[in-house]
């Protein structure tokens, strides 16, 4: 071994001191912007935080990817998990006429939305792929309410740095960052391929998130709650998904 | 060293070998501290990603080609194993332990972690000359016949101390410039190629792949080419002396054994 020269002490102490004051800057600036997910804690939440904030600085006005109508999937799978709980089941029995929507927290006016006040907002539709974290993969057309539209129609107030969102089955929640609440490809949807959403594919509406993972596009949506405050909800970690081991952002 | 006067000692890994061999300096520097660490990190990391690509697959073990496939559609090819998700038909009656929600954590973190320490070693190599002078076969021996040389040669075993211990031949050079340069960039590349946000914003990254399911299907090959490539790599390790060539890459050093006498030529 040779001994150390002062030279190189010099030049390790300036790196250390340049790398940590680095560590704080970038730091500083992640919870700046934006880029810290919810799930940042334990083992894998330096992986979690770099993947979001590489993404949100990559990614966060791009479009999804479409498809020509052509790709359509002839038999997409439904996926259906869980079976429909009583309540879903009176609300299939009078054709969903009863469902509602309810916007809380965060908003200038309350809402609670019937299916028809969701189709009276300007509407889309969006030729995306569903994948999920298994693997497999479909494409359909979707159609559906931007959320933008739903919240600007409820008057989301600008300090709002989530939207949290809830299904009839109530172990399923989750949420969205604002860049991804206010994406245009963000939808609630209640169409696909040119019919209503049938139920094993969501009906009668489907948050539908096509830049990330199947899992972030929860059935049966009931109720949407915008917050500055994400650790109000669940274990605080943003969703029900990383209770349960799996990332809050399913970008990749 | 110890006599081989073909050798010319810039071919040595370490550009500072002592050039006096009286007494034999038991000593050369073999690894830069550099690519030692980043040749472990990477190991960890690649078991790491092995073990949770495996436990990832398990949860839908049917491959597809092009951009879409699921249980509704005509598989690639199928892997005859039970699933973790009994929404897959695939024949057993049992259904696995679902780990797909840690494996996919540990996977995307070992490889953030190998991503930083390959681009660290990268950009090392390309800045010290390291990749050129100890990986890009040498003018010399950008031949087949030079593959061919090594190719015979290899099936008779040269004991530690041989030449062999400071310079990589034809073989190897070419061997670690395709994993570097070739099966690395691409497992990367198959990889974010299945993400829906990096392909949101780099549609071409799975156009060019042709489809998402065919990204996912040669991510899968890919991971099996790299296997392959260890198992050759560590039995060359093994037949090439195991201690010796541990120690260069943990410590940086070789340690000379006497020069060993060929008993018979075996040609």
């Amino acid at each position: 071994m040779t001994p150390i020269t002062r030279r190189q002490l010099i030049a390790t102490g300036l790196t250390a001191t340049a790398g940590a004051a680095g560590l704080a800057a970038a730091a500083h600036f992640a919870r700046r912007y934006g880029l810290i997910p919810p799930d940042h804690g334990g083992l894998y939440g330096p992986g979690e935080t770099l993947t979001y904030a590489a993404q949100r600085l990559l990614a966060s006005h791009a479009p999804a990817r479409e498809f020509p109508r052509s790709m359509i999937s002839k038999a997409p799978f439904a996926n259906e998990v869980a079976p429909p709980s009583d309540a879903f089941k009176r609300h299939q029995a009078t054709g969903f006429s009863d469902w509602r929507l309810i916007v809380d927290g965060m908003v200038a006016n309350p809402a609670s939305l019937s299916l028809s006040d969701l189709r009276s907002l300007p509407f889309r539709s969006q030729i995306t792929e569903v994948a999920c974290e298994e693997g497999w993969s479909y494409i359909a057309e979707w159609i559906g309410t931007p959320l933008s539209e739903v919240l600007s129609a409820v008057g989301v107030l600008p300090h709002a740095r989530y939207i949290v969102y809830r299904s009839i089955q109530t172990d399923w929640w989750d949420s969205l960052d604002m860049a991804d609440a206010l994406h245009p490809y963000t939808y609630l949807t209640w169409g696909m391929n040119d019919g209503d959403l049938p139920v094993g594919f969501g009906g009668p509406l489907r948050m539908r998130v096509p830049r990330q993972l199947g899992y972030k596009s929860i059935k049966y949506i009931t109720n949407l709650t915008a917050t500055d405050n994400i650790k109000a909800f669940g274990k605080g970690l943003g969703s029900a998904s990383p209770e349960g081991g799996y990332a809050w952002y399913a970008g990749i | 060293m110890f006599g081989h006067p073909s050798i010319p000692l810039s071919s040595c890994y370490a550009p500072f070998v002592a050039a006096t061999a009286s007494p034999p300096k038991l000593r050369t520097p073999r690894h830069a501290a550099i690519v030692r660490v980043t040749h472990w990190i990477t190991v960890l990391c690649f078991f790491a990603l092995l073990i949770t690509g495996g436990e990832i697959v398990i949860s839908h073990p049917r491959f597809y080609w092009g951009e879409v496939g699921n249980v509704m559609t005509r598989p690639l090819f199928t892997i005859p194993i039970p699933s973790s998700r009994d929404t897959v038909p695939t024949g057993y009656h049992y259904v696995m332990p679902d780990q797909n929600g840690w494996s996919r954590a540990l996977h995307f973190e070992a490889a953030w972690v190998v991503m930083i320490a390959g681009l660290a070693y990268a950009l090392y190599g390309l800045f010290t000359g390291h990749f050129r002078r100890n990986l890009l076969p040498e003018k010399g021996d950008r031949s087949w016949s030079s593959f061919r040389r090594v190719f015979a040669k290899s099936f008779h075993r040269a004991p530690p101390g041989e030449p062999g211990a400071h310079a990589y031949n034809v073989l190897q050079r070419t061997a670690y410039i395709a994993v570097i340069f070739v099966l690395f960039p691409l497992v990367i590349w198959t990889g974010l190629a299945m993400s829906p946000a990096f392909t949101a914003a780099a549609p071409w990254s799975v156009i060019l792949l042709g489809g998402r399911q065919t990204a996912r299907t040669l991510h899968f090959f890919i991971s099996w080419l790299l296997l392959l490539f260890v198992i050759v790599h560590v039995t060359m390790i093994v037949l090439a002396g195991f201690k010796i060539r541990m120690r260069a890459m943990i410590t940086g050093r070789v340690v000379e054994p006497p020069p060993a006498r060929r008993k018979t030529d075996r040609r």
